[in-house]
């Protein structure tokens, strides 16, 4: 299962726990099995965090595969400059 | 079908050289049309009441005197602006909140800073309009203010937002605060590593905020017609960002507003917001008629975003033989009146360049009564990098260690963790500093009251979505249409992209920037992914392109797809086809494209992954005068990777510029407030950015690390090399006066003053 870790800030909304072990094979999986572990998380998620993949950054990417051996990197939300950006069509996201 | 195109392996091989630009000759002529030379007929002249307090709640605003006045035609107030939802979006290459733009487009509970618009008019001429400002009577409870960022974070000091309480900290506070947030990265156990250290140094830093300073100020013209569409005229860096800001704030459908963006005379991250444009069309919408809005450079001063100014501490510890064992930072970055400063990059990029073990950062984003921060070329990583470069040069200084070893023992490369979590994949930094260490200029000695300093610098560089054209004319010609206006070259990088992967010559490729209705979304330009990512939708749409000549060569010839390639700009026929027909150009394709199914095109549209990061390394020579304090830049070298330099002349002119910029910041540039929380320098003749005269020549030393996830191989170039040169700056500075700066600017009062002090004057 692909080891995954929470980047800053985000570990305070999962109680502290900041790595995971999920069955996810894709992006979306693994936002939908973490936001059923930690509901608190849900909301950043959906207003966008990006990913980094065995080392690769991605940026609003749902259908990204994650392999069984991979390590991957929730990130804070850093829009534009850092390759963090996670929702680039302004007017879309959600409230706080 | 076989296929070539992508690597530059196919046609005229225009990749990597300096084509004449195509926006050139418009230029230099002043043919080249920039925000403010649009008109239309009937247009109206808009102004903009802006706000004399830095923090007054405003308890009234009558305008009836003004809409009394012949000529004037419209005028608008926070009344005309719904509110908007706390909603985070991002603005460029930071986050912003709705519900703080449309405060920051034109005041509503309150005026946060010097400056903040609070109504705009528009007359029929300038003099009415400007007669008409001063005639809006606005009633003002004047309030404390806060300009520092420091200050600002004080118990007692004046709190700007009644509902910001400051997220990321536990216990969640009962009571609201300037400090809107505060963030954190660790990795390792940074306690453990300084417990390994034989060296350690400690610093406090301190920055001053300044601006992007873009020589073409903000300017807008705006028409909306009678049935309820609008049409946009203004320089921006993306104007699909300023259609979805404008449609939102004025509750119309995005299909509605078309945006056309000007030529652009520099924004380096300023440009990535909305100041005059929702004003203009709001304007325009009341009176039925167009309305241009030129912004002063006092305006662009006081109402425009700098970036931030902020307090850091840095400790970092290092084991005798060198090696970095533990870092630690402190940012304190303003954010201006709104909250979404650059310190989340800022806490990111520190340590960036190097391989630590330990590390902990953590960033405080602080709002004070200042203009809202808006991005500046590596949003955030300069004022942090900056304070980790000058502690580095002392660690070495302490060991007995070269500068460019003592990072090159502890350069991050492939396979790095890096502190904010994942490994890089490929990097150029040990690139950069052997370039360095080779040049002539590292060697060459100095003489007294003369420094040399090196420092480094990183950009993680983004990509994101992105629209771009490829439509075969009648002739064979090309027209290209990319959806990000053109600051640092993106027309000739992509036409040389344009013209190899069709294998047809550069002059037969017309590039021009679309509006908003002629391409899908597309993120602005900024976080150095314009290239990139439009390199990328290009190579898409040339492959579209192909496949369909081979389809239709395929359909004339009755041919097999696998007896047909695309090569050189022509569709050739393979095996024993080849003695029956003749290869066909783009050109003939384009004679018969009628007949043979339509007008022939590609559209890449796609949302661009794997940017990859760029490193730089700077060294720069200057001398103090120990007379005046003033300090002479004498000689700069910049290198820095660019994966692969689509257009190396612009590729240099980045390096080139970003250096300037980066000499102003360390040397001369600042905002200067007095104790009445008013902006004391708003124009150039008391803001000191550098001119032509006051820097040499740039050297740029091109390093090309390839970027294994594009298809030729970039990466984005023009964030990172703003980021070295305020520590490499500083760090010569303390070689040639033996004074280790921590307050930038460097300018010649504080210079002279801390030769006095230290009696080295």
């Amino acid at each position: 299962m692909p080891r995954v870790v929470l980047v800053g800030n985000l570990a305070q909304l999962t109680g502290g726990v900041a790595e995971f072990h999920l069955s996810a094979t894709s992006v979306q999986q693994l936002f939908q099995q973490l936001a059923e572990l930690h509901p608190a998380i849900e909301p950043h998620l959906k207003e966008g965090v990006a990913v980094a993949i065995d080392g690769q950054i991605y940026q609003d990417t749902l259908f990204q595969p994650i392999a069984a051996d991979s390590e991957v990197f929730l990130l804070p939300q850093i829009a534009g400059g850092t390759g963090t950006l996670n929702e680039s069509r302004p007017g879309q996201r959600g409230g706080r | 079908m076989a296929e070539n195109g992508a690597n530059g392996t196919n046609g005229q091989g225009y990749v990597g050289t300096r084509t004449i630009r195509p926006d050139g000759v418009d230029k230099v002529t002043g043919r080249a049309r920039f925000g403010a030379d649009f008109n239309l007929p009937g247009q109206l002249i808009g102004r903009v009441l802006r706000s004399p307090h830095p923090h007054a709640r405003i308890v009234s605003i009558d305008t009836s005197k003004a809409e009394a006045l012949p000529g004037v035609k419209a005028v608008v107030t926070r009344d005309d602006f719904a509110d908007q939802p706390s909603e985070f979006i991002p603005a460029g290459e930071m986050m912003m909140n709705y519900k703080d733009v449309v405060r920051n487009v034109i005041a509503r509970e309150k005026a946060l800073y010097e400056g903040h618009a609070v109504a705009a008019v528009a007359a029929t001429t300038t003099a009415v309009a400007r007669r008409a400002v001063k005639l809006i009577d606005v009633q003002y409870e004047v309030l404390p203010h806060v300009i520092d960022v420091v200050e600002a974070m004080r118990p007692d000091a004046p709190v700007l937002h009644d509902d910001l309480f400051t997220i990321g900290v536990e216990p969640k506070p009962d009571k609201p605060s300037n400090i809107a947030k505060r963030v954190e990265i660790t990795l390792g156990d940074v306690d453990a590593g300084f417990k390994k250290a034989d060296v350690i140094v400690e610093r406090e830093f301190k920055t001053a905020p300044v601006h992007q300073g873009y020589i073409e100020p903000h300017a807008a013209l705006a028409s909306v017609s009678e049935d309820g569409s609008a049409e946009l005229w203004c320089c921006t860096q993306g104007h699909f960002i300023v259609r979805a800001h404008c449609a939102r704030l004025l509750g119309m459908d995005i299909a509605k507003v078309r945006v056309t963006a000007s030529e652009i005379g520099g924004g380096f991250g300023g440009k990535t917001v909305v100041y005059l444009e929702p004003l203009a069309i709001a304007l325009s919408r009341k009176a039925k008629r167009p309305v241009k809005m030129v912004m002063s450079r006092e305006e662009v001063f006081k109402a425009s975003g700098p970036t931030s100014g902020a307090t850091v501490r840095v400790k970092m510890g290092a084991t005798k033989d060198g090696k970095f064992v533990a870092g630690f930072a402190e940012l304190k970055y303003q954010a201006g009146a709104f909250q979404g400063s650059p310190v989340q990059p800022g806490v990111m990029c520190a340590y960036a360049p190097y391989d630590i073990e330990n590390v902990k950062v953590i960033g405080y984003d602080v709002v004070s009564n200042r203009p809202k921060v808006a991005a500046y070329r590596a949003p955030g990583a300069p004022i942090s990098e900056f304070a980790v470069e000058s502690v580095v040069d002392e660690i070495a200084k302490k060991l007995g260690l070269d500068p460019i070893d003592l990072r090159m023992m502890n350069a991050a490369r492939e396979g790095t963790k890096a502190a904010y979590g994942p490994k890089f994949g490929p990097l150029g930094l040990e690139e950069t500093l052997n370039s360095i260490k080779k040049t002539e200029h590292w060697n060459t000695p100095l003489r007294k009251w003369q420094g040399r300093g090196v420092a480094s610098g990183f950009w993680f560089n983004i990509g994101g979505e992105t629209c771009a054209s490829l439509t075969i004319n009648e002739d064979g010609t090309v027209s290209l249409v990319a959806g990000t206006p053109d600051i640092g070259g993106l027309r000739a990088s992509l036409t040389n992209v344009a013209a190899d992967e069709l294998g047809i010559p550069y002059d037969k490729v017309r590039p021009i920037i679309g509006d908003t209705g002629s391409l899908g979304f597309t993120f602005l330009t900024g976080g150095s992914r314009s290239a990139f990512s439009g390199s990328m939708a290009i190579v898409e749409a040339a492959k579209q392109i192909k496949a369909e000549l081979c389809a239709r060569a395929c359909k004339l010839w009755e041919a097999k797809p696998d007896q047909v390639e695309f090569k050189d700009g022509h569709v050739r026929p393979l095996g024993a086809l080849a003695e029956k027909v003749k290869p066909m150009s783009i050109a003939d394709f384009a004679k018969i494209a009628g007949k043979t199914g339509g007008p022939i095109g590609g559209y890449g549209r796609i949302n661009a992954q794997g940017a990859g990061p760029s490193l730089g390394t700077h060294l720069v020579d200057l001398e103090v005068d120990p007379e005046t304090g003033r300090v002479t830049i004498l000689r700069y070298t910049v290198a820095q990777d660019a994966g692969k330099a689509l257009h190396p002349a612009y590729v240099e002119g980045q390096f080139q510029g970003g250096a300037v910029q980066g000499i102003g910041w360390a040397l001369n540039e600042e905002y200067i407030y007095g104790a009445d929380g008013k902006l004391q320098n708003a124009g150039f003749l008391d803001y000191r950015m550098p001119v032509a005269s006051d820097v040499p020549m740039i050297d740029a030393i091109l390093v090309e690390v390839a970027n294994p996830k594009h298809p030729y191989g970039v990466r984005g170039v023009g964030e990172t090399p703003i980021v070295p040169p305020l520590g490499a700056i500083a760090n010569a500075m303390e070689q040639a006066t033996g004074i280790r700066f921590t307050e930038l600017p460097m300018s010649p009062p504080k210079v002279l003053k801390a030769l006095k002090e230290h009696g080295v004057a």
